[in-house]
């Protein structure tokens, strides 16, 4: 799977989470979810397990800790998916 | 303070209609909301007969967002967001789109218990040691205030917004709750209603206490009887009703629609002493309620039209019409017009005050009283008490000015609420 196709999947799961008015292009690589996206702090523990099931992985507590911007969402993605196939 | 109190606002999500159009039709035709249930026939209950609304799927999108819908697996909110919206959009109020909470505006909204089905999935999952994995609604589906704090959200609410609970008279409880917030001046407009959820799970508990009909399963629309000689237990149910109570003035000011005029009640207990007990009526509070309940009104007892019961179909039917007849002094030919919606929409349990309290209102704006259905056979010690003439089987028109409304309820507490007629 390739990194723009990951990129894909994670922006469709955090756009359900996004306020009524942010549009799906707000959310970039570089997007801080709680204050640039305004998610609700609470949803964050959703799209982990959105993630998760979209993955086939699972994080833990330390990854939820350092998951401040879409970026470290598919960097932890990656190393999880790349961890499942070695 | 004492500010008269009008209704300006209603909806409902019941077994026998969803939305006020349906309901008023099916109340008028006598129809039905109870069905046969397969999934109670699969868990081999012995009452596999029950009244549940039929949402359509399509619905959910105009009270929910995409996100609320995620995992939403509480019947109970479903129904009062319907009934709640529906009601507050019906007095003509918008929801609040403004980031300033409307401090003049509450929502009293009650419950017995709330996502029942979404706490056992969450029970399955801590069980599996997956509690991880709950996600961050399962809190507020399942706490008893998840109600009003989903329609306090919804429509930007600033007074109080609070859930009662108790049982069966949750919904009647409500409406008296919020109507003397309002008349003591602490908000000018209230939603009021309760909901109920569906399922095995609610149900289970009463068809374990064999107090559900268990010979009519092939027979759903007869299975409830209330004041009939064959009642053979009441038919759970399940939904929402919901009304906005508004301070006269600011129902003129607004030039609201208005339905009734609440003109106050009466709140009590049995004490679950004398012949009361956790599941039977002290019959002393009851009639000390509807007497309490008239006094505190401003009117006389033969100033009352028309009755709606608790009345669930079960053999304490006649208690309670008795009750009635000794606390109004009133019996034979001279005893209001007295009906049980229950016949077509079963027991909304804790639903069951608020849908009834709707379906009262909507007689004075029909004009009509509604007919009592599978009752072709009256008790026969309710016919000692009044006359049968008081019990309509069909829906007949008649203006009705005063209608009284009780709902009574396990932990032996009762309610009664006086409507008048709005002119």
């Amino acid at each position: 799977m390739g990194e723009e196709t990951k990129f894909h999947i994670l922006r469709d799961i955090i756009k359900v989470y996004l306020p009524e008015d942010l549009s799906v292009d707000a959310i970039v690589p570089t997007s801080n979810f709680l204050d640039e996206l305004n998610i609700n702090s609470a949803h964050l523990v959703d799209i982990v397990l959105d993630v998760e099931d979209a993955f086939d992985i699972q994080l833990e507590n330390e990854d939820m800790d350092r998951m401040q911007t879409v970026n470290d969402a598919l960097d932890i993605i990656a190393k999880k998916v790349q961890a499942k196939l070695t | 303070m004492n500010r008269r109190v009008v209704i300006t606002g209603l909806g409902v999500c019941a077994p026998n209609g969803v939305g006020l159009f349906d309901f008023t039709n099916a109340l008028r035709d006598g129809k039905s909301g109870i069905r046969f249930q397969s999934k109670l026939e699969e868990l081999d209950f012995g009452c596999q007969v029950a009244a549940e609304p039929l949402v359509k799927d399509n619905i959910l999108n105009n009270y929910f967002t995409p996100l609320q819908q995620r995992g939403l697996n509480a019947t109970g909110i479903v129904y009062g967001v319907i009934a709640g919206v529906d009601a507050w959009l019906d007095a003509g109020l918008d929801k609040n789109t403004t980031n300033e909470p409307r401090w003049e505006h509450g929502v009293l909204f009650g419950t017995g218990i709330l996502g029942v089905d979404k706490f056992r999935e969450s029970i399955h999952l801590v069980d599996d040691k997956q509690v991880r994995r709950l996600g961050s609604t399962t809190v507020l589906q399942t706490m008893a205030s998840g109600i009003s704090a989903y329609l306090g959200g919804i429509l930007g609410c600033g007074n109080q917004v609070t859930t009662n609970s108790s049982a069966c008279t949750t919904g009647t409880e409500g409406v008296l709750m919020a109507y003397e917030r309002i008349a003591a001046g602490k908000a000018d407009i209230m939603l009021t209603g309760s909901c109920s959820d569906s399922g095995p799970y609610v149900w289970g508990g009463f068809d374990a206490m064999r107090v559900l009909p268990r010979t009519y399963n092939k027979t759903p629309s007869k299975a409830s009887r209330p004041m009939s000689a064959s009642a053979k237990g009441f038919v759970p149910g399940s939904g929402a009703g919901a009304m906005v109570l508004e301070s006269m003035e600011s129902a003129e000011k607004r030039g609201a629609r208005i339905y009734a005029e609440v003109l106050g009640g009466e709140i009590n207990c049995g004490g679950q002493r004398g012949e009361g007990s956790m599941t039977a009526p002290n019959c002393v509070a009851v009639q000390r309620c509807i007497s309490n309940a008239i006094k505190n009104a401003g009117i006389t007892s033969n100033d009352i039209d028309v009755i709606n019961g608790h009345l669930t179909a079960t053999s304490k039917d006649a208690v309670e019409i008795g009750n009635w007849s000794a606390a109004l002094e009133r019996k034979g030919f001279d005893f209001p017009y007295i009906n049980s919606f229950k016949g077509t929409i079963g027991h909304c349990l804790a639903a069951a005050g608020s849908i009834e309290c709707v379906g009262t209102v909507l007689q004075f704006k029909e004009g009509m009283i509604f007919g009592n259905v599978n009752c072709e056979d009256v008790h026969p010690e309710i016919l000692d008490v009044i006359s049968e003439t008081r019990i309509p089987h069909k829906s007949m028109p008649l203006h009705p000015k005063i209608i009284a409304k009780a709902s009574f309820g396990f932990g032996d507490v009762n309610a009664c609420v006086i409507f008048k007629e709005f002119q």
